[in-house]
């Protein structure tokens, strides 16, 4: 399982990670591991407004549908194009190509909050 | 791994069920499938016995032929599908998992005395060989004896010292074959297909639950307890092929009046749009009304499509015509599309 030290994490596998002002936001390793194949995914389109835990879209394995849950609050300002042709870029390269959608946040401090790499690593060990 | 009855069956190996998908459609995928059932009819009129109990024609076989076929009630619904196999002196029938009791017990009540009734699912192993290079993977571990026998015929085959039953079969749309033989031998056989793959440079890999599902979706083929089953008619189904009223058979006047009367709904293929479409899912009508539910669903690798089964109303049937499916409270997009999704190889 590789976990990438520049994110922060919440338990529910969403990763967070800051570039520029926005945050660029995907799936754990672990994530895309134990769900498998990754087949289809669906992000909100941008200017849409989330809250922190609020869903962002939907990921479909072989196996089952998963909810995507925003780390921080904020606008989406882009989502990955790639996706659409190649779902399955989350499983080859989930930090990377793989990435889901980039939001401009809405309240930095939200960001404190998050899991570190460590707490994160923590927390895939109790499951 | 998850639990199908009564085995532990892995979902997918580790390479996943996706690339085990396409691997079984560029070169060589092992089924490990003895989960199936195999019974053995045999004795004194077992042949009239096993053509009214089936609904396929079958005395028309010769000694070594192999024919699909379904195990119907007296109301004509669908117990279980068969692949049939007319042996020297014997009737050998795989069976699936979830309905060996059942097929036993529906079979058992019937047979007339003299007729024996032999389940011979625990002393006999399953492996599928199936794709492109199938063939060519068997004749090397069999001297040859594989691309001898011809589409749905079978032959005895001896591999690694082993005496196996070998039918050109299969349920992913592929050419290859399905290897019957003693349990005890399962794991040198398995390895030895493994390495002689290796050996002669011919990609193979072993296949999950979920590309085995996803094979026979595209190409087409039922799977009992979702295509086809005990609610649901051969005729609606798409299965009148395998039936011959010809001859007598259970569930015979019940599918003549089917046919006489026009099926009420029938079996489709959907392309979906905006998700996968899964089992359970309502499919709505142009006017949004919810008109029955997908009995299958999944994205297809090969055609590379998001594509479900469900069964309709016959005028909503047609190829073309727009239907959607609920995704997550969502009316997705759905095109009643030609069966199947993917011509299977031999029958191009």
């Amino acid at each position: 399982m590789k976990i990438d030290p520049n994110c922060r994490y919440r338990s529910s596998h969403e990763y967070a990670r800051k570039d520029g002002g926005e945050i660029v936001v995907g799936i754990s390793d672990h994530a895309q591991e134990a769900l498998g194949d990754i087949v289809f995914v669906e992000m909100a389109e941008p200017g849409k407004k989330v809250a922190q835990g609020e869903p962002l879209g939907v990921i479909e394995s072989v196996k089952a549908a998963s909810d995507i849950y925003a780390p921080v609050s904020g606008t989406i300002a882009a989502v990955n194009p790639a996706l659409q042709g190649d779902p399955a870029l989350v499983n080859k390269d989930c930090y990377g190509a793989g990435w889901l959608l980039r939001l401009s946040p809405s309240d930095p401090a939200e960001w404190d909050g998050l899991l570190d790499a460590a707490a994160y690593e923590k927390e895939c060990g109790k499951e | 791994m998850a639990p199908f009855a009564g085995y532990d069956m892995p979902i997918s190996y580790p390479r996943g069920a996706v690339e085990e998908h396409l691997l079984c459609r560029r070169s060589v995928g092992l089924f490990d499938i003895d989960h199936m059932g195999q019974v053995e009819l045999r004795g004194a009129g077992a042949d009239e016995f096993v053509s009214g109990l089936v609904s396929a024609r079958v005395l028309d076989m010769s000694e070594g032929e192999a024919r699909y076929s379904l195990l119907l009630d007296e109301k004509g619904l669908v117990l279980d599908d068969l692949f049939i196999y007319r042996l020297r002196g014997r009737w050998w029938i795989v069976v699936n998992a979830s309905n060996r009791a059942s097929d036993l017990a529906w079979i058992r009540a019937r047979a007339p005395e003299g007729v024996i009734v032999d389940d011979r699912s625990d002393d006999t192993y399953m492996i599928a060989v199936q794709g492109p290079r199938a063939i060519e993977l068997l004749d090397a571990v069999s001297g040859g004896a594989v691309s001898a026998l011809r589409r749905f015929t079978a032959g005895e085959i001896v591999v690694g010292g082993t005496k196996v039953l070998f039918g050109r079969t299969g349920y992913t749309g592929e050419d290859g074959g399905e290897l019957f033989f003693p349990a005890v031998a399962a794991l040198e056989l398995w390895e030895l297909l493994l390495a002689e793959g290796e050996a002669g440079g011919i990609e193979t890999a072993p296949i999950g639950l979920a590309a085995r599902d996803s094979l026979r979706f595209e190409a087409g083929m039922p799977l009992h307890g979702h295509e086809i089953s005990p609610s649901i008619n051969p005729i609606e189904a798409g299965f009148k092929w395998a039936c011959d009223f010809a001859k007598d058979f259970v569930g015979r006047k019940a599918l003549e009046d089917v046919v006489a009367a026009g099926p009420s709904r029938r079996l489709v293929g959907l392309d979906v749009t905006g998700g996968v479409p899964r089992e359970g899912f309502e499919v709505l009508s142009p006017a949004g009304e919810a008109i029955g539910a997908c009995v299958a669903g999944m994205y297809c690798p090969t055609v590379k499509k998001y594509a479900a089964n469900a069964f309709v109303l016959p005028e909503l049937a047609k190829p073309g015509t727009a239907l959607a499916v609920s995704i997550r409270g969502k009316p997705r997009d759905a095109v009643v599309v030609k069966r199947p999704l993917y011509l299977p190889s031999y029958r191009r």
